[in-house]
């Protein structure tokens, strides 16, 4: 069984999966059955002023037959007295001495901050992360994703913090910037410890349309809150790329937060760059209980991959992030339908029809019905495929599309939208090229397409 | 315009079929919605090649899925006016659902039938006025029969400004859908709501107790010729006649019954009393003989079906008999009956003999042997054997003509008759298909007959030329 302990800026934690904080890491009862379940560590509730919540806080974003695709809040930090949280912190903190317990904190002043890091280290916990990110409720008072969008206001301050604190320093970002590096090279300038990304995404759920009051509705109104849930995964591991990827902030321990829901997901953002995974969302939908999948899941993906330890895998795609203008101009893929796997749904020729190249084709048709259809190519070879109705539903052999191969452009549109797992696959096909870039062909001047503005410009003054 | 909402009178209390349990109850919203969900939505989709009145199955489907049933019950209704009975009684098993492409993966097809009964249910429940009748054309048309073929054609030409006058010779409208779908599918007051909804539809009217005769003699009958003289069009929706007879020893009397007219009896009867009914026999292959086998074992009856040949060759649905099977009854193949056996009057068998080599069987099967002879006891036999053609009433109207199994010949792109000004469909003229053909033919004849009233001012008095008719 591979290592899954991890070492995080000099916070040890058994394994990589940290409750993000947030409501599953509210009270001590609850993280402690947290640990009790399997997971590695705590970031919690972040402590600061008292506040007072509203009524409702949630919002839901359904899809088709699947719950909670992504979530919204409008729910702003710990709403319990700070000793109580300090007390119960210590607690767990005594209980779990090999636990990873992080204390979030977000106040408004230097003397607040001196304060606060003072106590929440003094329950013994590991580290901090400062929450910078939060984007309802508490930047409006100046704090939270105030904070994470005005990089020399977050440099300023987290340099206080490493200044008060004597365990590591996590600077947590909003993603609700133009350019994460921007806020990323502040904490790298802070002398901040790490970085933790992403809080939630500025959003709006959606209107109640009879009420005409938007969602979650607070009485008669609403505001925006911060999106999170597997909806807003690909976003994460955009920006966790972005800093993976810098010369400097690279360096910096990433925890990854947004959208984590189990084994996999957690394994993708530890390929690109993050040490630990912070959860939240998947927790508050199923409960603790999901870490026994993430943790067996990642430890035989680890095993079957003949890797000992979560570290090996840490950033193994990085490097194969790069540049549009990188990418191999002549690399060529073309859609392959299996006749043998394809119910006949036809949604792959609907969408290349109306989506993509129209270079897919039903069977049994004229070049009339074709064009009329909507072709403006059609394939130079027909395939021999049946094309008379089977009556008896079986199967659908009239109704298996096919792809004019030429005309492919490998887009992939077909093979997302065929229901049918492996039905559709890209067949890698030799273009006859060698591999050329875009930057390549700046380098040797032929970075201009006929046709194009240029060329026209070219034309006209010669 | 808006009008009062039409009641037909109830179905009176204390029938039997009200002792049965839907078998496909209607969806709540959250179910309905997770299972349009699970539709593909295909591109020319097969479910809806495969549905008689071509409804866009997709469609109707996505806009469940999307909240909206009032879209999905147009899509619906607008290709078929009877779309709630269709969803209670249509074989979906044989139809739209027997071609969803789930079933070349494997899966588990989308209950369409189910999800086709939610939209417009629901749809209808919340607001009837889904559709607007276009201005009145001053076109008057006769239907006679009410059951689906006549109340579809009805409602068709009602929405585009023509009157309606259904004569129906029963007090009971709406023929099959009303008192012969099995109750665990649909019950006789949803049929009669979904018939409410359509002479709601615009100038409809229904004159029920009253039939149509050659010559007319007295209240309650009016004939042909005045039909043809009050009306711009006919259309006959005649449906079938009286149950076929076996001829056997013993037939006579109590305790044997016509399997059509046994069901009728079950769903609006409330006189008809079966406590002493422990074991029945049902004798036939088709689908009413399973229909009435199916609802006998429902209700707690002992059931045998006797058919002639073997359990391949019967001519109604395999999914029928599993459902007859799973209910209780059970199957004697390759057997014919040879005499109703009675004691003191009172039924007691069918005795039934083994059914000799299937290869030299006539139509009425093959003659009994004398030997291996066996007893079924029973307190009812019901025979399901077909049904005569209404063949009187059809050769009433002048030009009209039927074919050697006694079927009206219509032309099959117009459903005209021999007469120019009659059409035809349902029943009468297939010979006994499922409601949703009675739609689509229903629907073939109330264009054709809207295009043809439309184009002529006169309200001729004889036949006119035609086309030639063909068999359907």
């Amino acid at each position: 069984m591979a290592d899954l302990s991890i070492d995080f800026a000099g916070i040890k934690s058994p394994n990589p999966f940290w409750l993000a904080s947030a409501p599953p890491t509210n009270t001590g009862d609850q993280v402690r059955r947290a640990f009790d379940a399997g997971w590695g560590g705590a970031v919690w509730k972040t402590l600061g002023n008292p506040i007072v919540n509203v009524s409702s806080r949630f919002g839901g974003i359904d899809y088709g037959n699947t719950r909670l695709m992504g979530l919204n809040n409008v729910e702003l930090i710990t709403d319990r007295p700070l000793d109580v949280n300090l007390k119960e912190m210590r607690e767990i903190k005594r209980r779990y001495p090999s636990h990873a317990l992080i204390a979030s904190l977000m106040v408004e002043t230097k003397d607040e901050w001196r304060e606060i890091i003072r106590k929440a280290e003094d329950t013994g916990a590991d580290g901090l992360e400062l929450n910078f990110g939060c984007p309802h409720g508490m930047c409006e008072r100046g704090m939270g994703s105030a904070v994470g969008n005005e990089p020399a206001v977050l440099q300023e301050i987290a340099r206080w913090a490493v200044e008060f604190a004597t365990t590591p320093v996590i600077v947590k970002l909003t993603p609700n910037v133009g350019d994460i590096l921007e806020p990323g090279e502040a904490v790298l300038r802070s002398g901040a410890h790490g970085v933790s990304l992403i809080n939630t995404v500025k959003s709006l759920m959606g209107v109640d349309l009879e009420r005409m009051v938007p969602l979650p509705r607070v009485g008669g109104a609403s505001t925006n809150g911060g999106y999170c849930g597997p909806a807003v995964k690909p976003i994460a591991l955009h920006l966790l790329s972005q800093l993976a990827r810098h010369p400097g902030v690279g360096r910096l321990p990433i925890s990854g937060i947004g959208g984590i829901s189990n084994s996999r997901d957690a394994a993708e953002f530890i390929a690109l760059g993050a040490t630990s995974v912070q959860v939240c969302t998947a927790v508050m939908h199923y409960g603790y209980r999901i870490v026994e999948e993430m943790i067996e899941g990642l430890s035989d993906w680890l095993d079957d991959h003949g890797m000992r330890s979560v570290n090996e895998l840490r950033g193994r795609a990085i490097p194969q992030v790069q540049e549009w203008g990188e990418l191999d101009l002549s690399y060529r893929v073309v859609a392959d339908i299996s006749a043998d796997k394809c119910i006949g749904c036809q949604l792959c020729y609907v969408a290349c029809m109306d989506g993509a190249h129209q270079c897919i084709h039903l069977p049994g048709r004229t070049e009339a019905e074709a064009r009329a259809a909507g072709h403006t190519h059609l394939p130079k070879v027909l395939p021999d495929r049946a094309v008379t109705a089977d009556p008896s539903g079986e199967a659908a052999p009239s109704r298996v599309p096919f792809v004019d191969e030429e005309e492919c452009i490998g887009c992939n549109l077909c093979a997302l939208v065929c229901p049918v797992p492996g039905c559709i696959t890209m067949r890698e096909v030799p273009s006859g090229k060698p591999p050329e870039t875009w930057n390549d062909r700046v380098q040797k001047g032929t970075d201009f397409v006929p046709g194009g503005l240029e060329s026209t410009a070219r034309a006209r003054s010669s | 315009m808006t009008r009062a909402p039409i009641r037909l009178s109830a179905l009176p209390s204390g029938r039997i079929e009200e002792r049965f349990e839907d078998k496909s109850p209607r969806y709540t919203d959250a179910e309905a919605v997770a299972e349009a969900n699970r539709c593909l939505y295909c591109v020319d989709a097969p479910c809806v090649k495969a549905c008689p009145t071509a409804i866009d199955i997709p469609t109707f489907i996505r806009k469940i899925a999307a909240g909206q049933v009032k879209g999905a019950a147009r899509t619906i209704l607008t290709a078929n006016l009877l779309g709630q009975s269709c969803g209670q009684a249509c074989p979906v098993e044989v139809l739209c659902v027997g071609d969803c492409v789930y079933n070349a993966w494997g899966r588990e097809p989308i209950a369409i039938g189910r999800l086709q009964r939610y939209a417009v249910e629901s749809a209808l429940a919340r607001d009837p006025a889904i559709f607007r009748a276009k201005p009145p054309t001053g076109k008057s048309v006769a239907l006679v029969g009410a059951g689906p073929a006549s109340i579809a054609a009805a409602g068709y030409l009602a929405l585009e400004g023509h009157r309606a006058v259904i004569f129906e010779r029963k007090a009971i409208p709406g023929g099959l859908n009303t008192l012969g779908i099995a109750p665990y599918k649909m019950k006789g007051h949803e049929a009669l709501r979904e018939l409410e909804w359509v002479l709601s539809l615009g100038d409809v009217e229904l004159r029920a107790g009253v039939s149509v005769v050659a010559q007319a003699a007295g209240p309650g009958e009016v004939s042909a010729r005045d039909l043809l003289a009050e009306h711009d069009a006919v259309f006959l929706g005649l449906g079938l006649g009286a149950d076929a007879r076996l001829a056997l020893r013993g037939e006579d009397g109590d305790g044997v019954v016509g399997a059509t007219a046994f069901i009728e009896r079950l769903k609006a009867d409330p006189g008809l009393d079966l406590a002493g009914v422990r074991r029945a026999v049902v004798i036939g292959g088709g689908n009413t003989a399973l229909d009435v086998a199916h609802e006998l074992a429902l209700l707690g009856v002992d059931v045998a079906v006797v058919y002639r040949r073997s359990e391949a060759e019967m001519s109604g649905y395999a999914h029928e008999l599993e459902g007859a099977r799973v209910a209780g009854a059970r199957l004697v193949e390759n057997r014919v009956p040879v005499e109703v056996v009675r004691e003191g009057g009172k039924v007691v068998a069918l005795r039934i003999a083994p059914a000799d080599a299937p290869a030299d069987m006539g139509a009425r099967g093959p003659a009994p042997g004398p030997a291996e002879e066996e007893l079924l006891p029973a307190d009812l036999v019901a025979v399901a054997i077909g049904q005569s053609r209404a063949t009187q009433v059809a050769l009433a109207f002048e030009g009209v003509v039927l074919d050697a199994r006694g079927r009206v010949v219509v032309d099959p792109a117009t459903h005209r008759t021999g007469n120019p000004r009659v059409y035809s469909g349902g029943d009468c003229v297939n010979g006994g298909k499922e409601v949703v053909n009675a739609v689509a033919e229903a629907k073939i004849a109330a264009r054709a007959m809207h295009e043809a009233m439309m184009t002529t001012t006169a309200r001729a008095g004889g036949a006119a030329p035609g086309p030639s008719p063909q068999g359907s």
